[in-house]
C-alpha cells in the first residue's frame, strides 16, 4: 500500500548503494526526466562542465527559456542594463554550445518556466521534473515529484541526468469542506491558511500530498497555485493525484506524446498513478476550509497572515509564546510600517501586480477581469498586469482582457518574472506598499525598502480599485 | 571541493529567525555569472547604508566579530529562494560553519555541496552558545562534534549529520565524477524506461 510519491520515487530509483560504508549510503540515484533551466541559476553550471570537459548527457530532456531577468516592455529594443544582457546572452551561448531546447526572449513559447512547462506539456504525470528554482514545486499539481534545486546540483543534472537524494517524508494535507463562496475564495487564500497553519518550516524536508473533496473540483491552474507554495511551508514538492482534469489539460500539447501513444498512457496513468487507500503517511493533517475567507498577508514571511476581515496581530498575538517568533514579528510590523489592531481594510496601496509563477495563469487573468471590468483603478494605484507566459498573454488578448484592464488603468506587459522579484526594472521603490498575488513577502523581495502584501488575484484587482483592502465577497 | 578539516573559531551571534535567502544575497546580485566576489554583498541590505557605507549597528560590522568562520542563528535558516548563492556569498565571506536549530532544505544540501558545514543543535544548546558568544570552539566533523574552549571546562556538543554529507565533506569530492562511474547503471535505467518524449 503506497501513497503517490512512494510510487514515483520507486520507479525512479537509478541505483542505491548497498554497502552502508559507501559515500552515498542512506540516499538514492535518481532519475530525472525533466531539467528546466532559467538564466540566473545556470550559468555557473555551465561553466562547470567546460572547467571539467563534460557534455549535457540528455539535451533532449533539458528545456530553458530566461524570465527572471527579462524586461516586459520593449523586447524590441536592446536591454538596458548591462548585467541582464550578459546574463540572458550567457544562456543563449550555453543552449547553443550544449545543444539545448530555448525558448528564447522573442520566442512566442517564452515565459516563467513554471508556466511554460504545463503549457508545453513538458511536464507530464508521473515524472520527476527539476529546475534550479524553488518554485519548482509548481509542477507537483500534474502528480509528478518537482523541486528545486541549487546550481551544483543544476550542473550534477546536466551532466548525469540523475540526482542523489535521501527520501522526503511524506505529508498528507486534507483540506476539509468546501468555502461558501466558491468564486471568492481562491485556492490561493486555501494556501495561505495552510501555510498560516503550520508554519513556514511546517512542510520540512517533505512531500505534501494535497487531498479532499475540493481538490478534485480544482482546475489544473487553481492546483498548481497550490503546489506552488509547498516551499512557502518549507516543504521539497507538493503533489496532487491526477486525474481527467489533468489528463485533458495535457492532451495535444507541444511536448505531449500525440494520439493512441497518450491514450495509452492515461490508462497506465490513471490505473498506476494514485495513492492505494491505505497509503501510510509520516504526518496527516487537516485543513478546515469551510469558513475560509480571502487571506491577505501582514509581514515578511507568508505565514504573517489573516483573514481580510480580521485586524494586523499583536506579535503576542501571532507568536503565540515563542520569543523568536515574537521578535520575527516585532521586527515586520516595524519593516511594515504597520500597528496591530489596524483593520486590514483599512490598509491603502499604492501599487497593484499581478503576475508570477504563482497567479498569472489565463484563469487567474479572467477572474481579475471579473472584478475590474467598466472599473476604474484608484488615482492613487499603479497597477500592472504581467501575464505568466507570451502564450497566456496572446489567449487573454484573444479574450479581449488587454482591452478591460487597459481601460481600467492597468499596465499590460510581456510574460516574466518581472515584480515578483524585481530582477529585472519592474520593482516597488522604498516605501511602497504593494498587494501582489506572488508568493514571497520577504523584506526588500520587490524592490528595497517595498512592502508587500500577499493576495489572490480577485483581491488585489478589487484593492487595485478601492485603492486598500476589500473583502471580495462583497463584490462577487 | 576542498576537503573538510577541524578548525577553531569564534563564532558571531545572529539571533534571528527565518533568515531567506534574499536576505543573505539580495537579488541585484544574482546576476553575475562566476561563483566568486559574492562575499562583500553578503547581507548587503542589513549591512550597508544607501550610499554603500557599513552599517555602524549590524553585527558583522563591529569591530569585535571581524574574521570569525561561524555563524550561530536560529530556526530555519536559508528559507525561500533555492539560490545557490546565498552559500556562495557566505563561503566567500569566510564562514566555514553555521550552527542553527533547523535549515531550509535547499539551502543545508546547497552548503554541503559547496564545502559549507550545516551544524543542526537543540535549542538548549544554541542558547547555551548565544549566552556565551565569546567562546572560542573547535569543529570536528570527523568525531561530530563541537569542543567549547572555555577556562577549565571543557564542554562538547555532539551533533548529528548524515554519513554521506560527511564523507563527502571530509573528503572534498567531486559527486559528479563519482556519479559518472554509475554510467552503465544510468544507461541501463534509461534503456528499461521511457521519459515520455517526443
Ligand atoms: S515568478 Fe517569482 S517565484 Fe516564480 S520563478 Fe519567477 S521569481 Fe521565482
Amino acid at each position: 500500500m503506497s501513497s503517490l510519491f512512494e510510487k514515483i520515487w520507486e520507479n525512479h530509483i537509478v541505483y542505491t548503494p548497498k554497502n552502508n560504508k559507501s559515500i552515498n549510503s542512506g540516499s538514492s540515484l535518481l532519475y530525472i526526466d525533466r531539467h528546466l533551466i532559467h538564466e540566473v541559476t545556470s550559468p555557473q553550471a555551465f561553466e562547470g562542465l567546460r572547467t571539467n570537459g563534460r557534455r549535457v548527457r540528455r539535451p533532449d530532456l533539458t528545456f530553458a527559456t530566461m524570465d527572471h531577468n527579462v524586461p516586459t516592455t520593449e523586447r524590441n529594443l536592446p536591454i538596458v542594463d548591462q548585467i541582464s544582457e550578459n546574463q540572458i546572452r550567457t544562456l543563449r551561448e550555453n543552449c547553443n554550445e550544449f545543444g539545448i531546447n530555448l525558448y528564447d526572449l522573442d520566442h512566442p513559447n517564452q515565459g516563467i518556466v513554471h508556466v511554460i512547462g504545463p503549457e508545453l506539456g513538458i511536464t507530464l504525470p508521473g515524472t520527476t521534473i527539476v529546475c534550479g528554482d524553488s518554485h519548482t514545486a509548481t509542477h507537483g499539481a500534474f502528480g509528478a515529484f518537482a523541486f528545486g534545486i541549487g546550481t551544483s546540483e543544476v550542473e550534477h543534472v546536466l551532466a548525469t541526468q540523475c540526482l542523489w537524494l535521501t527520501k522526503p517524508k511524506d505529508i498528507a494535507i486534507n483540506f476539509v469542506g468546501r468555502p461558501k463562496n466558491t468564486h471568492a475564495i481562491s485556492s490561493k487564500d486555501m494556501i495561505l491558511s495552510l501555510i498560516r497553519k503550520i508554519g513556514i518550516g511546517g512542510g520540512k524536508g517533505a512531500v505534501l500530498e494535497y487531498q479532499g473533496e475540493i481538490i478534485k473540483s480544482l482546475s489544473m491552474e487553481q492546483r498548481m497555485t497550490i503546489c506552488n507554495m509547498s516551499i512557502e511551508a518549507g516543504a521539497r514538492a507538493g503533489l496532487i493525484v491526477p486525474d481527467d482534469e489533468t489528463f485533458n489539460y495535457l492532451r495535444d500539447r507541444e511536448h505531449s506524446p500525440k494520439g493512441e501513444i497518450y491514450e495509452k498512457m492515461v490508462d497506465h496513468w490513471r490505473e498506476n498513478l494514485i495513492t492505494d487507500n491505505n497509503a501510510k503517511f509520516d504526518r496527516i493533517i487537516d485543513i478546515d476550509i469551510k469558513n475560509l475567507a480571502p487571506q491577505v498577508s501582514w509581514g515578511t514571511n507568508p505565514s504573517m497572515t489573516v483573514d481580510v476581515t480580521e485586524a494586523v496581530p499583536s506579535p503576542d498575538e501571532f507568536a503565540k509564546g515563542n520569543e523568536d517568533e515574537k521578535n520575527a514579528a516585532i521586527r515586520a510590523l516595524e519593516y511594515m510600517k504597520l500597528k496591530p489592531g489596524t483593520p486590514i481594510t483599512d490598509i491603502h496601496i499604492d501599487r497593484v501586480f499581478i503576475g508570477s509563477c504563482t497567479n498569472s495563469r489565463l484563469e487567474d487573468l479572467i477572474e481579475a477581469s471579473i472584478v475590474v471590468k467598466g472599473k476604474k483603478v484608484s488615482g492613487k494605484v499603479r497597477a500592472l498586469i504581467v501575464p505568466g507566459s507570451q502564450m497566456v498573454k496572446f489567449q487573454a488578448e484573444k479574450l479581449g482582457l488587454d482591452k478591460i484592464f487597459r481601460e481600467s488603468g492597468f499596465e499590460w506587459r510581456d510574460s516574466g518574472c518581472s515584480m515578483c522579484l524585481g530582477m529585472n526594472p519592474d520593482i516597488l521603490s522604498p516605501g511602497e506598499r504593494c498587494a501582489s498575488t506572488s508568493n514571497r513577502n520577504f523584506e526588500g523581495r520587490q524592490g528595497k525598502g517595498g512592502i508587500t502584501h500577499l493576495v489572490s488575484p480577485i483581491m488585489a484587482a478589487a484593492a487595485a480599485i478601492e485603492g486598500h483592502f476589500v473583502d471580495v465577497r462583497e463584490l462577487i | 571541493m576542498k576537503p573538510f578539516n577541524k578548525f577553531e573559531s569564534k563564532f558571531i551571534p545572529f539571533p534571528f529567525v527565518n533568515v531567506d535567502t534574499d536576505q543573505i544575497i539580495p537579488k541585484q546580485f544574482l546576476k553575475l555569472t562566476q561563483k566568486t566576489g559574492f562575499g562583500k554583498y553578503l547581507f548587503y541590505d542589513w549591512r550597508y547604508e544607501e550610499d554603500g557605507q557599513p552599517k555602524k549597528d549590524f553585527i558583522l560590522n563591529k569591530s569585535q566579530y571581524v574574521n570569525r568562520q561561524i555563524l550561530l542563528t536560529l530556526d530555519n535558516f536559508g528559507s525561500g529562494s533555492s539560490r545557490e548563492h546565498a552559500v556562495w556569498a557566505l563561503s566567500d565571506y569566510g564562514f566555514k560553519a553555521i550552527i542553527s536549530t533547523s535549515f531550509a532544505d535547499i539551502f543545508y544540501s546547497n552548503c554541503i555541496k559547496n564545502g559549507l558545514l550545516p551544524i543542526t543543535l537543540p535549542k538548549p544548546q544554541i542558547n547555551y552558545l548565544f549566552q556565551n558568544k565569546d567562546l572560542s570552539v573547535e569543529i570536528d566533523l570527523d568525531n561530530q562534534e563541537i569542543k567549547l574552549m572555555e577556562n577549565s571546562i571543557h564542554k562538547k556538543f555532539k551533533f548529528q549529520i548524515e554519513k554521506s554529507k560527511k564523507m563527502m565533506l571530509i573528503a572534498g569530492l567531486d559527486e559528479i565524477g563519482m556519479t559518472l562511474q554509475l554510467d552503465s547503471e544510468i544507461t541501463k535505467y534509461e534503456k528499461n524506461n521511457i521519459t515520455c518524449l517526443v
